[in-house]
């Protein structure tokens, strides 16, 4: 049986007239990529590359040149889908006269009564219960965005589409956001999230489609795309010349007696150990480093 | 529901606007002068009441329908709250009823407060109400329902500046396009005419909602005439909210 799919795009293409002549710009390539249901799917790219624009194309706000798209299984722009859909944007900018229930309210009144969850558990569930009766005007960016976070979630979605939605938090923050996100996941949801941020998708997701000028140029399952190989290993030394470390690996830095060396033999790292006991040296740390998500996004970029 | 929710919190927008405030404060204004000035004239005083007091209720309620009416979607779009409202299951058809009905419902309630106003000044002064003033007065709020769908039609598509200047012209280009209805008795058959019919037939004729003469004067009106502004003023309202739909359909949100 084939797993089902969240969402499904096919060969999308969008460009954008500029200008007085009308010059085309073209933001989008021909992107394919599927999200399963129940995964936490993130959507990679350096600024500029077309990330927004696709989430737009998926919400019906900017019309494709060319492509499909499906969210489960209707037509991105049937109502049916809507109903099933919660959206967060980049920066979310709401209607500041209104307080945030008065804005929570107003938004339920769009879905089927019976779907709407209750708004103070959803005003509970992102911290903002204290402030239910504060305008939204009245505001911090942070709290902008957990009140953003909590309209996506009104209808009780089955898919959430979140655009940077870690953008502009403080670190307590993002770990909120991130745990809300990650529950998302425990009650089935699917997230496809959006970022430049390759610490929080690195942390959170299943999948990830990495996009670069408007095509995607690399998609799978994180563990497959970063390999766990062991690219080198930083051992921090004290008591040993920074000239003995030499024949080793590269001394990186020297603070007081200690040294900090990067070895990207590994038959070395067994070597320094044993010469670090002979010369009655300190092993103080010693970290394997493996593959990261930016290692390959950054070697990617660079070769676009 | 969809559409009430938005006409709801269009109309929650528009009556936290302080413009609004500042143009009823100024009806009212105008609306006390209008006393003021009829002790200054020669001959009935309740006509010059009557006639001030309706164009002050006539000017200020259009520049309300076209300083709030051109912000009403331009808003949405440059404070980008468009994004996640038409992420919702609403269509953008239902976005633009509900823009227009919001506004609509805002000028309704001030058309109320300034025509309570202009009755207990006409009430103080002669004692009498005809009820011809209520049919006026129902034809220029039939007006600033035309001028509301044609500052949302601009709305869609341009900054409220432009979109101002645009309305303004379409509601000073409507109440002088009846000299083209003069020059077309005058003009012989021929190209000319048909040209000149033409461009009268296009343009707005927003004279047929001006019933002031009749109401100030006491002059009778025929029932067809009633018919026929109110029916011209439901369609061409009609037609240009279709076309503020059909513009907003197709909208990019870059």
């Amino acid at each position: 049986m084939p797993e089902a799919k969240a969402l499904e795009i096919k060969d999308l293409h969008k460009s954008f007239k500029f200008g007085f002549l009308g010059k085309k710009i073209k933001v989008l390539k021909g992107i394919s990529l599927e999200v399963k249901k129940g995964e936490i799917f993130g959507y990679l790219g350096p600024n500029g590359a077309g990330k927004t624009t696709t989430l737009k194309c998926i919400l019906g706000l900017l019309f494709p040149d060319k492509g499909t798209i499906n969210i489960l299984g209707s037509d991105h722009l049937s109502i049916k889908s809507k109903e099933k859909t919660g959206f967060l944007p980049e920066n979310p900018y709401f209607y500041d006269y209104l307080t945030a229930s008065e804005f929570l309210n107003f938004y339920s009144q769009l879905f089927h009564k019976q779907k709407t969850e209750d708004i103070n558990t959803l005003l509970t569930l992102v911290g903002l219960i204290e402030h239910s009766h504060t305008q939204l005007r009245k505001f911090s960016k942070g709290m902008l965005q957990r009140i953003g976070l909590s309209q996506a979630l009104l209808n009780d979605p089955e898919i959430v589409l979140l655009d940077e939605p870690l953008g502009g938090l403080d670190p307590i923050g993002r770990k909120e956001i991130r745990d809300i996100i990650l529950s998302l996941k425990e009650k089935g949801k699917t997230v496809f999230l959006s970022s430049h941020i390759l610490q929080d998708i690195e942390m959170i997701c299943d999948r990830v489609a990495v996009l670069v000028n408007g095509a995607v140029v690399n998609q799978g399952r994180l563990d497959e795309l970063v390999s766990q190989e062991i690219l080198f290993t930083e051992i921090t030394v004290s008591k040993i010349s920074r000239k003995e470390l030499e024949k080793f690996g590269k001394p990186l830095t020297h603070f007081g007696n200690k040294s900090l060396i990067q070895i990207f033999d590994q038959d070395k790292v067994d070597e320094i150990l044993q010469f670090v006991k002979e010369k009655n040296g300190k092993v103080h740390s010693l970290v394997p480093r493996t593959q990261t998500l930016e290692d390959i996004f950054v070697g990617i970029v660079k070769q676009k | 529901m969809k559409i009430r929710a938005v006409a709801l919190n269009t109309f929650k927008e528009a009556i936290r606007d302080r413009i609004l405030y500042l143009l009823l404060f100024f009806t009212v204004v105008s609306l006390i002068l209008s006393k003021l000035l009829s002790l200054l004239t020669v001959g009935d005083k309740t006509k010059i009441i009557m006639d001030a007091g309706l164009s002050s209720i006539s000017i200020f309620g259009v520049l309300m329908a076209i300083l709030m009416g051109t912000g009403l979607v331009y808003k949405e779009i440059d404070k980008k709250t468009v994004y996640t409202l038409l992420s919702k299951p609403i269509n953008r058809n239902q976005f633009i009823l509900g823009k227009f009905l919001g506004l609509i419902i805002t000028l309704f309630i001030m058309m109320a407060v300034m025509t309570a106003i202009f009755i207990i000044i006409i009430l103080l002064h002669s004692g009498t109400i005809s009820w011809k003033l209520f049919v006026s007065l129902g034809f220029v709020f039939l007006e600033l329902c035309l001028i509301t769908s044609v500052a949302l039609l601009f709305s869609c598509f341009s900054t409220p500046i432009l979109s101002s200047i645009f309305s303004l012209s379409f509601y000073l280009i409507g109440h002088l396009s009846w000299g083209l209805e003069a020059l077309l008795k005058k003009m012989n058959p021929g190209v000319s005419k048909v040209l000149t019919q033409v461009v009268y037939i296009l343009l707005p004729d927003l004279e047929n909602f001006n019933f002031k003469t009749e109401v100030v004067h006491n002059l009778s009106i025929q029932p067809e005439m009633f018919l026929f502004s109110f029916f011209y003023g439901i369609a061409y309202t009609f037609f240009i909210l279709m076309l503020a739909m059909l513009v907003f359909r197709k909208r990019d949100f870059i």
